[in-house]
């Protein structure tokens, strides 16, 4: 089996995953292995597969070779090498294992705050409504969102709605947290709070998996940094390490420059 | 142009609009009923199917959307028992006419909503583990019915209205008591402002009361 650069045994495993969209080629024989508990950020210029892969552990989206395991199950196709799509209900359950935080936050429209954490639990995890109802409110109370338990999204910001989103992703107890540029459709100053639940969660020891253009963020807060271009891993490693190693990386360079301009 | 309106006749014959007002009622929520289990089992089926799924569903609808509904009315009523051995009553005839009417047009509406769903929540749904049925029952039709809702009134609306076509199989509902007063009173100015009045008033009210469910859904929680 796989292992990551503290020779744990890998929670994920992602192997030599190809991908294309039509004639473009997505994903180039990516391979990532993370280990309980880390914390991995995937930077990027966009167009470079982050966002992909990302769906891809969860299988939203397909690839056409390699795989992806976790806790050394492969996740979209069944075991025993034939790339059989697994039926939809193994998929379901397979996926009730990861959670996913989006960039748009796609809160349920007609649940509240507490409703959409306690969909996945009733009708995946099987929990009745009051058990349901309370790990919710344990975890709106997580979030600092305890008192809009009761709020629709509708009624609520979008830095609120995206600490929901976060919430109905652990509530599930998943193995792994899968975040997706989750702070790209915020507004400036609603980034922090966001941020701080992200932060809080790692200290739990949650491992996660996170798409972000939040460089200071990612050099802050993971264990290593993936520095994605034109759909492979150019740079893996500790925070430091990667970003020291636009010195020698071009491309790197490139998309640090671009991204430091940007933050004037 | 010495005509005095004269209601006196109208009032003696109520009975004959407020029974038919009812029947109309009657009329329009059974067949709305059948049309929304045809128009949601249809849509759904269209959404996930494969082409010839799709095309019978397409032909269904654009059948129905582009015969008069009078025409049908007439094909079930007088066509039908003359080709299969069948008989039915004027008024199941045209509710089965109605409920495949109204079905065609909530096809189109309930597979517009479904198609508007945002592909994020259907994306969240999978994340956490729904299986495409959850999918269905706890994220898509929900959001769906949001979405349809005001073009769903209107629908239903019509529909109401179109239940007038009945009188032309003498089912006695409020456009078929109008004319039964008009041949025995030739007060056809009076009785159709007075039909016109009810059919008014019972639209609007119709209206409001879905309007109010419309609001009761976006803020039910």
């Amino acid at each position: 089996m796989a292992t990551s650069s503290n020779d744990r045994p890998a929670l994920l495993d992602i192997a030599e995953v190809s991908k294309s969209f039509g004639p473009v080629e997505v994903l180039r024989s990516v391979s990532l292995q993370v280990a309980k508990g880390e914390v991995v950020t995937i930077i990027g210029p966009s167009g470079s597969g982050k966002t992909t892969l990302l769906r891809c552990v969860n299988f939203l989206e397909s690839y056409d070779s390699g795989s992806i395991r976790i806790d050394g199950k492969e996740v979209g196709f069944r075991d025993g090498g034939a790339r059989q799509r697994r039926s939809e209900r193994d998929l379901a359950a397979m996926r009730a294992e990861t959670g996913m935080v989006f960039q748009g936050f796609n809160l349920f429209p007609h649940l509240t705050a507490a409703g959409n954490i306690m969909l996945g639990l009733a009708k995946v995890r099987g929990k009745s409504k009051t058990e349901a109802r309370s790990i919710a409110e344990h975890w709106l109370g997580r979030v600092g969102l305890a008192h809009k338990a009761d709020s629709l999204p509708a009624e609520l910001s979008g830095g609120q709605q995206q600490r929901v989103g976060i919430a109905r992703a652990v509530a599930m107890e998943p193995k792994i947290l899968l975040l997706d540029e989750i702070t790209s459709a915020l507004d400036p100053e609603l980034v922090g709070e966001v941020l701080a639940v992200v932060k809080s969660l790692a200290e739990d020891g949650m491992t996660m998996v996170m798409v972000t253009h939040e460089i200071a963020f990612a050099r802050d807060a993971s264990s290593r940094i993936v520095f994605m271009a034109d759909g492979g891993v150019s740079a893996v490693g500790p925070p430091k390490e990667v970003l020291a190693a636009e010195t020698t990386n071009e491309r790197l360079r490139t998309f640090l420059a671009r991204f430091r301009a940007s933050q004037f | 142009m010495g005509y005095t309106l004269n209601f006196n006749l109208i009032w003696r014959h109520f009975d004959k609009l407020s029974g038919g007002l009812l029947l109309s009622l009657e009329l329009a929520v059974i067949s709305i009923a059948i049309g929304i289990v045809i128009g949601l089992v249809l849509a759904v089926w269209y959404v996930s199917a494969g082409r010839v799924v799709r095309g019978v569903i397409a032909a269904y609808v654009e059948f129905i959307r582009n015969v008069p509904l009078i025409l049908l009315v007439y094909l079930v009523f007088y066509g039908l028992p003359t080709v299969v051995d069948i008989a039915y009553s004027a008024q199941t005839s045209f509710v089965a006419t109605l409920a495949l009417y109204s079905g065609a047009y909530l096809v189109e509406v309930f597979r517009s909503g479904l198609e508007a769903v945002p592909r994020g929540q259907i994306d969240a749904g999978k994340a956490i583990g729904l299986t495409p049925w959850q999918r269905l029952i706890h994220v898509r039709l929900p959001t769906m019915m949001r979405i349809t809702l005001p073009a769903l009134s209107n629908t239903f609306i019509s529909l109401f209205k179109d239940t007038s076509v009945a009188s032309v199989i003498s089912v006695p509902e409020l456009t078929y008591g109008a004319q039964w007063i008009n041949f025995n009173t030739f007060r056809i100015v009076e009785v159709y402002l007075v039909v016109t009045a009810m059919y008014l008033l019972t639209g609007y009210a119709l209206l409001f009361a879905l309007r109010l469910v419309e609001r009761w859904y976006r803020t039910a929680r």
